[in-house]
């Protein structure tokens, strides 16, 4: 057996009168992408926020194991607007040799050169852009995410996937993405999750083959699957058809 | 060719091009010295009455008056002398109301129960007016230097707490938790979370401190001064010289105006990361 970068026992979570979650057990491999999906107000975020340890209004009980080193993205970029981009990126990282760290972490979210910019001046998606790489130059054991692309619009969310799965393979952490997005999910992850009614009420791998018609009838298998489980109508069927993302080389110009 | 080639295509009025779109709801982008415009006119107005001979010179001279009576009182030495009292008075307090409202502030917003001590002595306290203290601190501190001062800063001190605490308290909670996922410091957050964020708020409190250490100076200064403008001024009273009086009002106004230019250029710089409608 493997030693999981994320473990999670019997983990409960309250808020006044109103329970939450209720007993969760999940495990995350190193390295491994797990998405996490739930109806609105089924828990993901809370479940979330007590990973990051952010969730001092909740109360509760239970074990959770989580690796020294993580990073936490928001929905919203959240950058202090008074530190340029660059010094939002190396927010609470000492030392000289970081700057350049913090630099090419920033060539790798396509934003070489706006070091110098100020947060305000940089569009919704590059903001977005800004806070991932202040996630990636902490080097993070483990990537909690919480809705990272929901403000942003159709053509820049399909950009920003494939540069997050782009990243996740090289730099290999352990990602929890919290998404109402099934295909976004199907598309990211290796693992599905999906919260109801306080526990984990699905578990599912997506054991995507690599290409071809197999590739498209398990996708359709697996979304027409988890719209029952979230008890949703289902989508058109030709929507979001290849999931096939785009050459991330073309990111570096993008927006 | 395309399909296109064979559509006849309407002449277009092409419209002439617009280096930067107007922002309809902001006033637009203000000129320079713009805000010279109103004492520019008001000045104006008065030389006008005066030259006129609407306003007689025994209820208000003329604006030349005041100039050369002032160049007078420079010759004399007079002016210089009590302007410099009178600034190092008000700067004076100003510094120890700034230090000690920041401090408070400080130590109210950041700790619990600085917040109960303080801030509860200090709403209860600002249900006095400043002025309605002088008695006091007369009586405790006699009416030298040391009074005027005290009273000073102790009207510098108000503006100053009130808005920075306020700013304090107002820190956006989500620049918080990014700060804890981060893994800050405590001294990290003070340095690069609490005192940006409130940074504006102190500013705003500087000014207005910065507008009542010259009403408070005007007002120590009638009582018992033997130096500074307001002294020079009731001094001008007791012989009805109106130009002296003016040149006293017209030094008030530009020590204030100037003070009060400088902490907006101050705020300018601090605050160059703000994306706001009037810069
Ligand atoms: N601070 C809080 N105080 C009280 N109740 C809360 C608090 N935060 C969340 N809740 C409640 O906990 C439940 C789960 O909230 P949570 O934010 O985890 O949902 P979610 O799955 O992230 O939903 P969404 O998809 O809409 O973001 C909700 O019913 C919410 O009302
Ligand atoms: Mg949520």
């Amino acid at each position: 057996m493997t030693i999981s970068a994320v473990q999670v026992r019997g983990l409960v979570r309250t808020f006044t009168l109103k329970g939450v979650l209720n007993g969760i057990d999940l495990d995350i491999a190193p390295g491994e992408f797990v998405a996490l999906l739930g109806r609105s107000g089924s828990g993901k975020s809370t479940l979330l926020r007590a990973l990051a340890e952010i969730d001092h209004e909740a109360e509760g009980s239970g074990e959770i194991r989580l690796p020294e080193r993580l990073s936490v993205i928001f929905q919203d970029a959240r950058l202090l607007p008074w530190m340029r981009v660059l010094d939002n990126v190396l927010l609470g990282v000492p030392g000289r040799e970081a700057r350049v760290r913090g630099r090419s972490a920033l060539a790798e979210v396509g934003l070489a050169g706006r070091e110098r910019a100020w947060p305000h001046e940089l569009s919704g998606g590059e903001q977005q852009r800004v806070a991932l790489a202040r996630a990636l130059v902490r080097e993070p054991k483990l990537l909690l995410a919480d809705e990272p692309f929901g403000a942003l619009d159709a053509l820049t969310r399909i950009q920003m996937h494939a540069l997050l799965r782009r990243l996740s393979d090289v730099h290999d952490p352990a990602v929890l993405l919290v998404t109402h997005d099934i295909d976004e999910a199907i598309l990211l992850a290796d693992r599905i999750v999906m919260l109801d009614d306080g526990r984990l009420a699905a578990d599912l791998p997506v054991d995507l083959p690599a290409s071809g018609i197999a590739r498209r009838e398990r996708i359709a298998e697996l979304r027409a699957l988890l719209h029952r489980l979230l008890g949703v109508e289902e989508a058109p069927a030709d929507y979001h058809e290849d999931t096939t993302p785009p050459e991330p080389a073309a990111l570096g110009r993008a927006i | 060719m395309n399909a296109y080639s064979d559509l006849r295509v309407e002449p277009i009025t092409v419209q002439k091009p617009r280096s930067v779109p107007k922002q309809r709801l902001s006033p637009g982008k203000p000129a320079r010295y713009g805000i010279l415009l109103g004492p520019a006119l008001l000045l104006l107005y008065w030389t006008v009455l005066s030259v006129t001979g609407w306003l007689d010179p025994r209820i208000l001279p003329a604006p030349w008056t005041a100039i050369t009576t002032a160049i007078e009182l420079i010759r004399e030495g007079r002016l210089q002398e009590n302007l410099a009292i009178s600034t190092w008075r008000a700067m004076t307090g100003l510094g120890f109301g700034v230090i000690v409202g920041v401090t408070l502030a400080l130590l109210s917003g950041l700790s619990l129960l600085g917040g109960y001590v303080i801030d509860g002595l200090v709403q209860i306290k600002r249900g006095i007016p400043i002025l309605a203290l002088i008695p006091f601190m007369i009586l405790w501190l006699g009416i030298g230097e040391t009074m005027k001062i005290t009273l000073i800063a102790t009207a510098v001190f108000f503006p100053v707490y009130i808005n920075t605490h306020n700013a304090l308290r107002a820190i956006d909670l989500r620049h918080v938790e990014l700060a804890e996922t981060v893994r800050l410091t405590r001294w990290q957050f003070l340095r690069s979370v609490v005192v940006p964020g409130s940074l504006p708020g102190f500013l705003t409190g500087l000014r207005f401190g910065v507008t009542a250490s010259w009403l408070a100076l005007v007002v120590v200064e009638q009582l018992n001064a033997t130096s500074g403008i307001g002294y020079m001024v009731t001094l001008a009273r007791n012989y009805a010289q109106t130009d002296v009086m003016l040149v006293g009002l017209v030094l008030y106004a530009l020590l204030g105006f100037g003070s009060d230019a400088i902490v907006k250029q101050l705020e300018r710089g601090l605050l160059s990361w703000r994306k706001t409608l009037g810069r």
